[in-house]
């Protein structure tokens, strides 16, 4: 298991890197946060107040370390309206968006591996040229015009089964209402299914044709367990590195999401910081949203890991019996 | 009473109905082995699975009959095919390092044929059957190895899994598909015994196909030879390797490396047609010296010469007797003369690994000195260092007394002209988007600036010297067989005019019969322009038609080094002498 810390600690100094780049990207750009926040509303008081409380008059690199190193311990200060801190307004927030990043991953991955593995399976029937061109259809289309699909046939003009914004009463969880959690997942679960499983299924036919497959075949094995034991594990594993993307994708792909259905989750905020010009907010949810790629992506190295018997054992034991067989090898 | 039995059996394409194999008929008994020989396209393949009742995609069993253990097995439905496969009817497949699930436990692939077949054994009864079929394959069957992978095994070890895998549910006929095609040739051999033994312990039927006549001849009971989807002649072992009439079963056995020296190999030139361009009448009859028009009218009838031996040939009364021809001993260039080529103290790395240790080999102008080792060894690694695609190597290497660059780009322009390579694969060493011509043409404009006529006069000198027609030279390579190929790549060494060539296993990817004619055409080459040949090859018994000297090396050392009948006849090492006793031979 020691390759699991090894690759947890390799993503130490990319979260360093990242905080870096997301500092460069937003405080130390050329123009003034403070001017740019208060405008035409700017009082050289207020604007005195503004610099700071971000540090504004200290050198760059004095100002990265006292953010780097509060950001760190997940202390993004306060927001620049002065009233709250960041933390406060996120918290919710993040849980309400990791709400729905769940609820629509946890459908969206087996159904796409059960997609594509059925359509794999039976390549070129009609299952397979149905999801073809449906998959193909839905990749093509931009998520909010999804969205607004789904709120068309589902909330308002065809049926009127479910609410189309998402009202969330401040100071609870998006769990409290689940009705208001079907669209959004659902317009999540139809942005991703499309790329995993059109993956799963060209990973799943490459493995089908494989001799041990024919193999496997050749044993007398139902066809159920020949897909079942002997192709579909062996597909799944280059399958996890895109699902991980995928994953990593909600994580911004909902901002767009929340905005159409108006979820209270970090989308939102994130959008109305950006108007606003509320750097730490900005600042803070971007950081978020990265981190969450970087971890996404360990996890996925892990899972391909874990679920590759050749990677696994020469993790496993470093000092791998390999030799001992390079001398038996030509069993002499 | 036959176990296994064929008769008239078609396989074809769905599309167009183009027949790959037609009227197979055989039989096989009880404990006995059937060797079926073939070169590539000849569709022995597409027979052994169709025992099976397996034929790849867009090919159907068209007519004929199977019978398997009385089951018939043409028109049977999927269930009953899966109840005899792996029961019944065991397959042993070529690449165990490709059939061998790469996710699954070694124990798990064993134990699963068991599973499905004898659903109602208990668990722990299975799992004493795999060790013990593990132990009769000459596998260790302990914990440890029993949860291995297949990656965590030798090519070997895996061959004896896939062969356990077969055996395990004690199956009365098995098919095995060239099973030891990637196997060195002392692995080879004992995975031959254990397979051997199997089948007389247990009265197993076996189907053997494969190219290789030698390996065949130690094994099999009986014979039947395959070229261009039919069977051509068939009998007892000794019918078929001293008594064979058709002319290309003959020409076959002639094509055979002869490791006892007596004989020189003989060459079949042209190719085996593809199934979509067979000729009317007898498919061999464009390659045979004794065809006649009656040849290529009609298509030969079975003619039974014995109770065992039958023959499909028109003129198989009076068709040639291939006499062999003794092989002409070739002298050692004596060693006084300053070497072409001197290779001291030689140590060769990959980063940290050493792969080479102190090597020393000195070639004269115009002698062959062949390097022959196990896959592993160190040859070709050694063969890239000389010419100039390894760098990462301690020691010299001398061109007529001065030292080479260790990369070829560091070399003048004179030693890399003098110093040519030839690939392992004639598919992947030729520009497939040039003509033939351009390939050859490119090397000539090089090294000489010839260009325009001259060059043209000269691209058919060359062709001529590979025995390839001028008609070539606008041919594109995929328009070329695998031997034709390799005679370019020849012919577009032999362009810059070498004084060495370093041949890399350039016949391992070639049929028998072809190989046999590659090596002919070097070995005249070598003749008339008295080029020096650096001979790669893992088959021992191959050396014997070419090299004066042969050097013979085990991971990494050179562990024999010396004249051919020296080397043959009274070996030191006892390395050589172990690939003496392991290679197949005709006996």
């Amino acid at each position: 298991m020691l390759f699991v810390f090894g690759r947890i600690l390799a993503g130490i100094p990319i979260i360093i890197a990242l905080t870096v780049l997301v500092f460069m990207a937003t405080q130390a750009l050329p123009g003034d946060a403070a001017v740019s926040y208060l405008a035409n509303t700017a009082t050289p008081e207020r604007l005195a107040a503004i610099r700071e409380q971000l540090n504004l008059d200290d050198p760059l690199w004095v100002q990265y370390f006292s953010w780097a190193s509060d950001a760190l311990r997940l202390d993004f200060g306060m927001t620049l309206t002065g009233e709250t801190s960041v933390s406060a307004i996120l918290g919710e927030r993040i849980q309400n968006t990791l709400i729905l990043m769940a609820s629509s991953g946890i459908i969206a991955i087996p159904l796409s591996i059960v997609i594509g593995t059925y359509a794999a399976v039976r390549r070129g029937k009609i299952f397979d040229n149905v999801s073809s061109l449906v998959t193909l259809v839905l990749a093509a289309l931009p998520e909010f015009v999804v969205a607004i699909f789904v709120v068309f046939l589902l909330a308002t003009n065809v049926f009127q089964i479910f609410p189309a914004i998402s009202f969330v009463e401040p100071g609870t969880l998006a769990w409290a209402d689940p009705m208001s959690l079907v669209l959004p997942s659902l317009t999540l679960i139809l942005a991703v299914t499309p790329y995993v499983s059109r993956i799963m299924r060209g990973s799943m036919i490459e493995v089908m044709e494989s001799e041990y497959i024919q193999m496997a075949r050749l044993k007398g094995l139902s066809e159920r367990t020949v897909i079942m034991r002997h192709a579909l594990p062996n597909a799944i594993a280059p399958t996890i590195q895109v699902i991980a993307l995928q994953l990593a994708w909600l994580a911004g792909g909902v901002v767009v999401v929340e905005a159409v259905f108006a979820y209270p989750g970090i989308g939102t905020v994130m959008i109305d910081s950006v108007k606003a010009r509320d750097l730490p907010i900005v600042q803070a949810i971007t950081l978020m949203i990265a981190a969450l790629y970087v971890i996404l992506n360990i996890l996925a190295d892990i899972g391909t890991i874990l679920s590759t018997p050749r990677l696994r054992t020469k993790y496993a034991r470093k000092n791998d019996t390999s030799d001992v067989f390079a001398a038996m090898d030509g069993d002499q | 009473m036959s176990v296994v039995k064929l008769s008239n059996v078609d396989i074809a394409i769905t599309r167009g109905g183009i027949k790959i194999v037609e009227k197979i008929s055989f039989e096989i008994a009880s404990g006995q082995i059937l060797g079926l020989v073939g070169e590539s396209g000849s569709g022995k393949t597409t027979v052994s699975m169709s025992l099976l009742g397996h034929t790849r995609k867009g090919a159907v069993i068209e007519s004929g009959s199977i019978t398997i253990d009385g089951h018939e097995i043409v028109d049977a439905s999927d269930n009953e095919l899966r109840s005899l496969r792996g029961g019944t009817i065991a397959y042993v497949p070529q690449d165990p390092g490709t059939a061998l699930n790469p996710g699954l436990r070694i124990s798990k692939q064993i134990l699963e044929s068991l599973e499905k077949h004898q659903p109602d054994v208990d668990h722990e009864v299975h799992m004493a059957r795999v060790r013990e079929i593990l132990t009769e394959v000459a596998l260790p069957s302990d914990e440890d190895f029993l949860k291995r992978y297949p990656h965590q095994l030798s090519g070997g070890q895996q061959q004896r899994v896939a062969i356990a895998i077969a055996f395990a549910c004690r199956p009365k006929v098995i098919v095995c598909d060239e099973p030891t095609t990637g196997l060195d040739v002392t692995t080879q051999s004992k995975v031959l015994a254990t397979i051997r033994a199997l089948c007389r312990e247990h009265g197993v039927a076996a189907l053997y196909v494969s190219h290789d006549l030698a390996v065949v001849s130690e094994l099999a009971d009986n014979v039947a030879v395959m070229y261009a989807g039919r069977i051509v002649e068939s009998g007892n072992r000794d019918e078929i390797f001293f008594n064979s009439i058709h002319p290309y079963t003959r020409r076959l056995i002639r094509a055979l490396p002869d490791i006892a020296g007596k004989n020189q190999i003989l060459g079949i030139s042209g190719y085996a047609p593809m199934p979509w361009d067979r000729p009317t009448g007898c498919a061999f009859a464009p390659r045979c010296a004794d065809a006649q028009s009656i040849c290529s009218q009609s298509v030969p009838e079975i003619t039974r010469i014995s109770g065992t031996h039958n023959v499909n040939c028109h003129r198989h009364k009076d068709s040639t007797k291939i006499v062999a021809t003794a092989r002409v001993e070739r002298d050692v260039v004596s060693s006084s003369t300053q070497a072409l080529l001197g290779i001291d103290g030689l140590n060769g790395f990959y980063g940290s690994r050493q792969v080479l240790f102190d090597t020393n080999i000195h070639i004269q102008p115009g002698e062959c000195v062949a390097l022959v080792g196990e896959s592993g060894s160190g040859k070709t690694t050694l063969s890239r260092c000389i010419g100039g695609l390894h760098d990462d190597y301690e020691g010299q290497i001398s061109y007529f007394g001065n030292a080479l660059g260790k990369h070829a780009l560091e070399r003048k322009k004179e030693e890399r002209r003098d110093i040519q390579y030839i690939f392992q694969s004639p598919y992947a060493s030729i520009n497939p988007r040039r003509p033939i011509g351009a390939t050859i043409s490119r090397q000539l404009e090089l090294f000489y600036g010839m260009k325009g006529s001259a060059a043209e006069a000269r691209i058919k000198e060359l062709l001529d010297l590979v025995s390839l027609p001028h008609a070539i030279v606008t041919s594109f390579p995929d328009q070329l067989s695998g031997g034709e190929r390799q005679r370019v790549a020849i012919a577009r060494a032999l362009a810059a005019e070498p004084k060495l060539l370093v041949c890399d296993e350039i016949t391992s990817a070639l049929d028998v019969s072809v190989q046999a004619s590659v090596i002919e055409t070097l070995k005249n080459l070598q003749e008339s322009t008295s080029v020096a040949l650096l001979f790669v090859t893992h088959n021992l018994a191959l050396t014997r038609s070419i090299a004066n000297r042969v050097a013979v090396m085990r991971k990494g050392t050179i562990v024999e080094y010396g004249g051919l009948d020296e080397v043959f006849n009274s070996p030191k090492a006892e390395y050589t002498n172990r690939l003496l006793q392991h290679t197949p031979t005709l006996k």
